[in-house]
């Protein structure tokens, strides 16, 4: 690639975008089909890039750089603007562009999503109280410092006692016994789920504290079985799988 | 943005300042160079040459039109800019402008007055040749030889 003498001082002015009238028409159309003097051009304006070093030094005051981010966020680039011969090399560019569109996005959003945290720490804080609650009602079922009382007809003896309440669409059940017989060494009552169809489904071990006290709170069950009715037998302390005859206690669905 | 902005800034405010020896005006110039790479990302690509020398030609081009008065005159998509150093680093750039400042200080006065003149104040060479009284050719050969000048300080 040689550079035509004839134009090399020209080029230097069409560097420089000096070059007017005739001579910049001329060295255009030249331009146009003579690579080495298009290359001369390109490094010529490169040496007019290292003349700017020469001026390098004072550095902006730092509202011009506040007032550019301004004027960035209030103008959203238009897409099709962008690229016309794309490279990798601009994928850091995006990228900062990116960063910058996101913040501006991001600034907007912040009220909102304050807001909607707000919104959540109180919803969040009413389930909080609704959990506590629960809590307290499972800590009173199932302490063992709670007084029991059973209260049935007057005069009549203290009869064992069972209260089983299932809601079949959670498979979720609470079950409270009074007055039970105190039970032999290694032995355990056990709860049945009695299906409308099918064979007793375990609901629970149990052992009676010193009063004939005992609660089952949500056993694992399989899910949405019909209940029948509920039982209870005597069983081995790890339980059983199916029921041990006789039946102690039983109930149907009211 | 910011990144490219706190990289290239003070190159393109330098150039700016010195054209115009305004600081408003400098900060202007600032400002639309940036805006028109914020606005056409697609006009620079690598191979227009480093963003860092592309941005101080376009910075240049821009303050002369604002000096003259006039309306741009290069549309920035078809600049395209070819030299070795890259002018991304701090450290790059500072050792770039010391080669600058030694190539210049060691051309022939009327060379380097002649460069400055059609470079920082935008006048033409028939303009430089009526202020020199000196023929229209040999303006022209001595801006030339400036440039050829920086880039051999640099190819050494």
């Amino acid at each position: 690639m040689s550079t035509h003498e004839q134009f090399a001082d020209d080029l230097a002015l069409l560097a420089l975008g000096q070059l007017q009238g005739d001579e910049r028409v001329a060295l255009e159309k030249h331009l146009e089909g003579c690579a080495g003097c298009r290359r001369e051009l390109e490094q010529l304006r490169g040496d007019t890039a290292l003349l700017a070093l020469s001026a390098a030094g004072p550095t902006p005051p730092r509202r011009a750089r506040e007032r550019l981010l301004k004027a960035i966020a209030k103008e959203p680039r238009a897409p099709k603007a962008a690229s016309r011969r794309w490279t990798w090399t601009l994928v850091p560019w995006f990228a900062a562009a990116a960063f910058g569109l996101a913040a501006v996005f991001f600034f907007q959003q912040s009220d909102r999503l304050s807001q909607r945290v707000a919104e959540l720490q109180s919803e969040s804080a009413q389930q909080q109280a609704q959990l506590e609650r629960a809590r307290e009602v499972v800590t009173t079922l199932t302490s063992t410092d709670a007084l029991r009382v059973t209260l049935v007809a007057a005069q009549a003896p203290p009869q064992p006692q069972g209260k089983a309440i299932y809601v079949r669409d959670r498979s979720s059940l609470v079950f409270l016994a009074s007055n039970m017989p105190a039970l032999p060494p290694q032995k355990a009552y056990e709860l049945w789920l009695i299906p409308t169809n099918g064979a007793p489904i375990p609901a629970g071990v149990f052992k009676p504290d010193a009063h004939g006290s005992a609660t089952v709170i949500e056993p694992p069950l399989p899910a949405g079985v019909e209940a029948k009715a509920f039982a209870i037998t005597v069983e081995p302390e790890q339980g059983s799988a199916a029921p041990t005859m006789p039946i102690v206690m039983m109930g149907a669905g009211e | 943005m910011a990144t490219l902005y706190d990289r290239y800034s003070s190159i393109v405010y330098s150039v700016g300042l010195r054209v115009l020896g305004d600081t408003g005006a400098a900060e202007d110039v600032l400002q639309e160079v940036f805006m028109q790479l914020w606005r056409n990302p697609g006009v620079f690509d690598a191979s227009r040459g480093n963003l860092g020398a592309w941005l101080a030609v376009i910075a240049r081009n821009r303050a002369i039109d604002v000096l003259r008065k006039r309306r741009p005159e290069t549309d920035i998509a078809d600049v395209v800019v070819s030299v070795e150093p890259d002018m991304a680093g701090e450290a790059e750039r500072a050792r770039a402008m010391e080669k600058v400042r030694g190539a210049l200080g060691a051309m022939p006065e009327a060379q380097r007055s002649a460069l400055e003149m059609a470079y920082f104040e935008g006048l033409t060479h028939t303009e430089i040749a009526s202020k020199t009284g000196e023929p229209l050719g040999t303006i022209k050969t001595r801006i030339r030889a400036g440039l050829m000048a920086l880039r051999k300080a640099f190819a050494a």
